[in-house]
């Protein structure tokens, strides 16, 4: 290894987004740990507070700091690191290394970048540099070839072989592009194609293509290996992000394996790769042809969960090789005997599937396609495809109970849906088999491989075979065996048996009573990268059905601890519920007791073998949980630091006789559901908004009569789009009831009095026995009616009055004493001059928890899981909770990604991430973090157009701030004259409508979109007037706009005059640059 | 659709493993054997080196991709299979594909096992039979068909020649006149080494394992000489050990795979033994002594090459990285060389296919 490298820089790869998430905690938390290994000193720049990463004992030195080149100059200039790993941090990590290179600043400081060198990174980034590369060595890419005349289109596609796609260039719309399978197909679409373009690109076809991926590692003594192999179970045409993923190859056989893998090795030594690499490829389902599509010179979302699907940890061995180490020194960390330079043989099968929360917004289309949406992923493990799929299609936790027996799905034209796949597209599948649609009719509409169809079927089959009986007594054993080999839930199986009776909870409980009776139990196995050849010591486990015989022993002596983890990742739980596990996990073992993990998430930390002495790859269900319950025996189960998901497990796993540690489960049920919770409150004297269940329209309007607009609708029973709303006026309130929800008796839907202009609170705390031993009080910048998870929150809260804080305190108090809690909760309060709401309470760890423990270096999941413990640890002093520091989260919002959706907030959660920085006040620490979630101080101009009468006065002293400090403001019409009439100086945008309507204004006034596309706005502000447009308006056109040109759009009053203050009270190059440890100085 | 003939596999020391049955329903005995090679199974059944042995693959779906069609090319070998007929008495898997997809497949598993008399059993928990193999060594097994009585008359393949039942009766030449000359001695040799051998363009002569080609005037004039793969124990093939002993005074080239590391060995002096539970899978890491140069290999073998019993003018030449076992000798000043891996996979990775230019450059 290279040993003048002492010192070394990680670039994190901020917050997450869609396309960048958690697996970048855990890439990066993998390469800290290697380089602490070889006692190199590490700086870690990550502004996101909530990874396990940033945390205390990973990195030497955290700098909650934008990846940005500026920032990272500054601290390069501040630490001067003798190394950088650019490849731990996803994409941001990686443009930001190279514009460091190109600028210079590496080379500038002596900084020596560690494994793939930089030119490789840009000739594998840039298209151009790298076909010239992969035709250097003859490796065939997907290239087209622009042509001008018919004659020369057909000697292209000749040369290509058909089938072709032609594309008219430069024409809007795909027109005169299209499909040609032979040369006269090929000749009079391309007639076509000249009319409206006097270019037209030639391209291979790959339409229906295999979309395959491998993931290499080389040293530098040259050496290489083929660690995973993966196949896309949909075709080529849908982002492999996007794709049920299958580990290893299904379809291959042993020529189109090697063939694939020899060019993988050829590719990766051609370019010069030092650590891992992805190589993507089309593989003609016909014959052995391929296509390269890309190449990742950079750990990856398919590295992750190729680390997870092997159990080779590809981003620790990657960061030793960055080093300098060859593969055959370092070990096999699974074995612990064995070196790391093998290929893993699996002998199980994993199936990714990934989650999208597409409901979440307004406006977006479902379809899937070239660019991912989609917000987290699951990793099933089985041994059996159908086994790992089922399991798969639950943890995503949509609702479906596996492949088949799901509630009907509505689908107009099931050849459509087939054909124009959606994020339903698996279960329309279902539905067609269950129709009679033949495998190659599915084949044809879909391209999904048949072999993937048949195992469908087989799902489909056993539905059937299983609804033939109507008790679980009369269902043979066999057919019991093949259900649940075919990874069938005792619900699933239930459901099939008793089909819609009531009491299905209750009929799960004698499906899995009588299996058991039958001896027909899940077995644990290990995932031990070599198929069992060698003995390995692994705790990293599964269960399955298909088995005769578990890989390891329980020793049942009560000295373990189960926590359950938080899922995929979604809209409203994400990283910050894998540290809280880590968290306790790693509490729970410095306790003395051995942690076990469940999860199925392949992006998280918490899904890391290192981190606990077992970990249950698998279903947070009911039925699984109870499984691994009953074999290990715990101590007892953790339900409160993974989210909601294990939160809602609580009452039934206790009814089930399973120990629920800290708060019980019966408190935990008090405080969800909403009747029990609302009288609590009421006997404690504790205020809250009116709110009521109602089962129809006239009760509606007469409890809105009562409480008057607007209200907050939250129905039970939701069609389509947001699952709630605010409605300020009748019209709102049916339009989103007639569109979006169900009222009836079986159908209620919850109506609550909305608060405007209040503020929101978060009272983040832990308490022991109902007593509070430490807690964080947190306000929103915004007011109430921007999710908690969108909000800007300020910690400590710094414009709360005392005595709404003295209010705050005796009212939490009075809960958590009423509810006994012991652990974790969170309870969020509405406050306006001399009066406090509670709007939710939480007995759980909330969002905000890493956030609220890192500014304050107080660790609130380590105490709450010592007082789940019987620690009885003693309360935390007020005085350690005084800082003369900022702490500020803001969001991370994914709306480039998603087509069409109206980036605006609401009442439902709709950002990705966040970010939280920490700053020598307010300003310092909102600029850090505007700027972390992809905001610039503007330079050009804003446009503003700030919504009704008490929004336009409450941004006027902002728009004065920024005229004096001589910024170029464009406004829409109303604003525009409201700023003019207050004396501010701005000039007139037009709106979309107005430029349509009267084009003779054109000529006097800049439109606003064009404004937007000239680049001559670098912000956007825009109010909203209420939260309920759902149809194209104005605004929307100009948010949409300013999100496509990728300009930083802002929609809240509060969050816009709070960064223009900040930005215009200090610059960017005053911004502290310091690290936490610094700040934790001034405690 | 639950109707399937139930099949179990009885290894001696009593264990059980029930399954269902397909393919060739009849029983069958053997020595049981695992491989973790995950692709492969139509090259891996047809491969010599597995006969007399129970198969287990840990890799639990298969069946995928169905079966080729059988076609020879010019040199008449077959494509996709390295041999004409399969050498595994069974097959054991977990989870058996009935429907396969691949462009290439003519049939699917069951039905090739059926046409070839060979039994299977799916359903299998091939992990905990792995585990019970690698804990214990290979031992023998018989496979039942439901209702049938096991017998107690297990056959061993170890205790006689297994070579002489695999290798070809009569010798067989290849290209006549295309290149530099190479005596094969066939010991159960894969199509695919005679393919790599041929893509090189030389001449072969395939002879049976123990014909005497120093001594038959149409072959003495050789340039060289290659030692093929083959099944069971090498102490059967004293003849052939003898016969390599005498080509090795003409100080021209030679080259042998598997068996014929184990039998350059032996013919150099050295002693081979039985090992636990032996290499078989695509992911054995060996790497060249001396050097930081290591390669993924395809493997298949119950016996190893004891180094400290080489003599002094040999050494080892690559060694598995998993357990230190020897994976290829060399002579220290003559060009004769071999390895206990498979250079031509098929199935497997193909990073050492390079040796086989290497042999015939030294022509």
């Amino acid at each position: 290894m290279d040993t003048s490298i002492k010192k070394v820089l990680v670039l994190g790869s901020g917050a997450l987004k869609i396309g960048q998430a958690g697996e970048f905690d855990y890439s990066g938390s993998q390469a800290l740990k290697a380089l602490r290994e070889e006692g190199i000193e590490t700086v870690l720049i990550n502004p996101n507070i909530a990874t396990v990463q940033t945390s205390e004992g990973v990195a030497d030195k955290v700098y909650f700091l934008p990846v940005t080149p500026f920032f990272v100059e500054k601290i390069i200039a501040r630490e001067k690191p003798d190394g950088i790993l650019l490849s731990f941090g996803g994409q941001t990590a990686l443009n930001c290394g190279v514009e460091l290179y190109r600028s210079g600043v590496l080379d500038k400081y002596g900084v020596k970048v560690l494994g793939t060198p930089v030119k490789t990174i840009i000739d594998t980034e840039d298209r151009e540099e790298f076909a010239a590369r992969m035709e250097e060595i003859g490796v065939k890419i997907i290239r087209s070839c622009a042509v001008s005349s018919v004659d020369e289109a057909a000697a292209a596609a000749a040369e290509l072989g058909y089938p072709v796609i032609l594309r008219a260039a430069y024409a809007l719309g795909g027109l005169g592009s299209g499909f040609c399978d032979n040369e006269q197909q090929l000749r009079s679409l391309a007639e076509k194609s000249f009319s409206y373009s006097p270019q037209v690109l030639v391209e291979k076809s790959l339409k229906g293509w295999k979309e395959i991926e491998f993931e290499v590692m080389r040293d530098s003594y040259d050496n290489c290996i083929a660690v995973c192999n993966m196949e896309n179970f949909d075709p080529l045409g849908i982002h492999t992000g996007e794709s049920i993923v299958v580990a290893p190859c299904q379809t291959l056989d042993n020529h189109d394996i090697n063939l694939l893998r020899e060019l993988a090795i050829k590719i990766v030594r051609h370019v010069g790769i030092v650590g891992e690499c992805n190589v993507q490829y089309a593989y003609d389902p016909g014959s052995d042809d391929y296509r390269v599509i890309e190449l990742n010179a950079r750990l990856s979302r398919s590295s992750a969960l190729a680390s997870k699907a092997t159990g080779y940890p590809l981003a620790f061995v990657a960061a030793k090789l960055g080093l300098g180490y060859g593969l055959h020194e370092l070990k096999n960390s699974v074995t612990k005997t064995t070196p790391a330079f093998f290929e893993p043989a699996i002998d199980y099968i994993v199936c990714k599937i990934p989650r999208w929360d597409l409901g979440k917004f307004h406006g977006v289309s479902r379809k899937i396609g070239s660019s991912m949406k989609s917000v987290g992923e699951v990793m099933a493990i089985g041994r059996s495809f159908e086994e790992a799929l089922q399991k798969g299609l639950r943890m995503i936790g949509q609702g479906a109970h596996g492949f088949v027996g799901n509630k009907e799905l509505e689908v107009d034209d099931v050849d459509e849906a087939l054909r124009e796949p959606t994020d339903k597209r698996i279960f329309v599948l279902a539905k067609a088999l269950q129709q009679g649609y033949t495998i190659d009719q599915i084949y044809e509409l879909t391209k999904i491989d048949r072999w993937f169809l048949h195992k469908c079927r087989n799902m489909v089959d056993t539905l059937a075979e299983l609804q033939k009986y109507s008790s679980i007594e009369a269902v043979p054993f066999e057919t019991l065996k093949l259900a649940k080999c075919q990874g069938f839930s005792d619900h699933q199986i239930a459901r099939a048996l008793y089909k819609d009776a009531p009491g299905i909870e209750a009929r799960q409980d004698e499906v899995r009573t009588r299996r058991k009776e039958l001896g027909i139990v899940p077995y644990v196995k290990q995932i031990d990268t070599l198929a069992a050849e060698f003995p390995a010591q692994t705790n990293y486990l599964y269960l399955t059905y298909n088995g005769c015989k578990h890989d390891i022993e329980f020793s049942g002596d009560g000295r373990s601890v189960i926590v359950l983890g938080s899922g995929a990742y979604r809209i409203g739980s994400s990283v910050e519920f894998d540290w809280c596990s880590v968290n306790a996990l790693q509490t729970i073992r410095n306790l003395g007791w051995r942690g076990v993990m469940i999860n199925y998430n392949p992006e998280t930390v918490s899904t890391d073998y290192d981190i606990c002495d077992r970990l249950y790859f698998d279903e947070l269900s009911f039925e699984r949980v109870m499984d691994i319950y009953e074999l290990e025996m715990p101590h007892g189960v953790i339900v409160s630091v993974g989210g909601q998901i294990p939160n809602n497990l609580a009452l039934r796993l206790h009814n089930h006789q399973v120990r629920i540690l800290g708060t019980s489960a019966e408190n935990i049920d008090r405080a969800e559901d909403r009747n029990k919770f609302s009288s609590i409150v009421d006997a404690l004297g504790i205020d809250q908004p009116k709110w009521k269940e109602l089962t129809s329209l006239s009760e509606i309007h007469s409890f809105v009569e009562e409480v008057g607009y607007p209200v907050l609708v939250r129905p039970s029973y939701v069609l389509s789009g947001a699952a709630m709303n605010v409605c300020y006026s009748d019209d709102d309130l049916e339009r989103f009831l007639a569109m979006a929800a169900e009222v009836s008796q079986s159908h209620p839907v919850v109506v609550s009095e909305f608060m405007q202009r209040c503020k929101e609170i978060e009272f983040d705390a832990v308490a022991d026995g109902g007593n509070i031993l430490a807690y964080a009080i947190s306000e929103h910048i915004e007011f109430a009616g921007v999710h908690s998870g969108d909000a800007t929150i300020v910690y400590p809260a710094q414009k709360i009055y005392v005595e709404t804080m003295r209010v705050i305190k005796r009212v939490a108090r009075k809960i958590a004493a009423a509810l006994e809690i012991t652990g974790p909760f969170n309870i969020q309060f509405l406050a306006k001059e001399n009066f406090v709401k509670v709007i939710e309470c939480n007995l759980r760890a909330s969002r905000s928890f890493p956030f609220v423990s890192k500014v304050s270096k107080i660790n609130l999941i380590e105490l709450a899981t010592r007082a789940m413990m019987g620690e009885h640890p003693a309360p935390v002093s007020k005085d350690e909770f005084d800082f003369d520091y900022v702490g500020i989260k803001a969001s991370q919002f994914s709306f480039t990604r998603l087509l069409q959706a109206d980036p605006v907030l609401g009442v439902d959660m709709a950002s990705t991430g966040e970010v939280g920085c920490l700053g020598d006040n307010f300003d310092d620490a909102l600029l850090k973090s505007i700027v972390s979630v992809g905001y610039a101080i503007p330079q050009k101009g804003i446009l503003i157009s700030s919504g009704d009468a008490l929004q336009k006065a409450s941004l006027l002293d902002a728009c004065r701030l920024l005229a004096a400090k001589g910024f170029k403001i464009y406004a829409t019409g109303g604003t525009q004259r409201y700023l003019t009439d207050n004396g501010v100086f701005c000039t007139r945008a037009l709106w979309p409508s107005e430029v349509e309507q009267d084009p003779s204004l054109a000529g006097k006034f800049s439109a606003a979109l064009d404004l937007l596309e000239n680049k001559q706005i670098d912000l956007v502000i825009n109010i909203p007037k209420n939260y309920t447009h759902v149809e194209l308006t104005n605004g929307y056109r100009i948010r949409r706009a300013a999100v496509d040109f990728n300009v930083p759009l802002i929609t809240n009053a509060r969050l816009a005059t709070a960064f223009v203050r900040a930005f215009c009270s200090m610059g960017i190059d005053s911004v502290s640059i310091k690290t936490a440890e610094e700040f934790y100085q001034g405690r | 659709m639950t109707n399937y003939k139930k099949a179990s596999l009885i290894l001696e020391n009593g264990t059980v493993f029930s399954g269902y049955a397909f393919g060739a329903s009849r029983p069958a005995s053997g020595e049981t054997v695992f491989s973790t090679a995950m692709v492969g199974y139509t090259e891996t059944l047809t491969d010599p080196s597995f006969q007399g042995q129970i198969l287990c693959v840990t890799y639990p779906l298969i069946g995928n991709y169905g079966v080729p069609k059988q076609e020879r090319d010019a040199d008449g070998t077959l494509r996709a299979f390295e041999s004409e007929a399969i050498h595994v008495r069974a097959l054991v898997i977990g989870d058996l594909s009935f429907d396969f997809s691949h462009w290439s497949a003519a049939m699917s598993l069951d039905e090739w096992l059926r046409r070839e008399n060979i039994p299977g059993i799916w359903g299998v928990d091939t992990r905990a039979l792995t585990q019970m193999l690698r804990d214990s060594g290979s031992m023998l097994g018989q496979i039942v068909m439901e209702g049938d009585e096991p017998t107690s008359e297990l056959d061993d393949p170890n205790t006689r020649n297994l070579i002489e039942e695999v290798s070809c009766k009569q010798p067989i030449r290849y290209r006549e006149g295309a290149g530099k000359k190479v005596v094969v001695i066939d010991c159960g040799i894969k199509h695919n080494i005679i393919r790599c051998l041929l893509a090189t363009g030389v001449e072969l002569i395939r002879v049976p394992w123990d014909y005497d080609f120093n001594a038959d005037p149409t072959m003495r004039d050789w340039d060289g000489l290659f030692i093929s793969n083959g099944p069971g124990n090498p102490d059967f093939c004293g003849a052939t050990v003898e016969h390599i002993r005498e080509s090795m005074a003409f100080g021209k080239p030679i080259f042998g795979i598997c068996m014929g590391n184990q039998l350059l060995a032996k013919a150099a002096g050295a002693k081979t033994y039985k090992l636990k539970y032996g290499h078989r899978g695509h992911n054995q890491p060996v790497r060249m002594i001396g050097t930081d140069r290591c390669f993924i290999t395809s493997q298949n073998h119950g016996f190893a090459v004891d180094d400290a019993t080489l003599g002094s003018d040999w050494e080892p030449w690559f060694v598995n990285l998993n357990d230190g076992t020897n994976e290829g000798i060399r002579h220290k000043s003559k060009p004769f060389f071999s390895v206990q891996f498979h250079p031509e996979a098929s199935s497997g990775p193909l990073d050492t296919q390079y040796l086989f230019k290497k042999f015939v450059s030294m022509l």
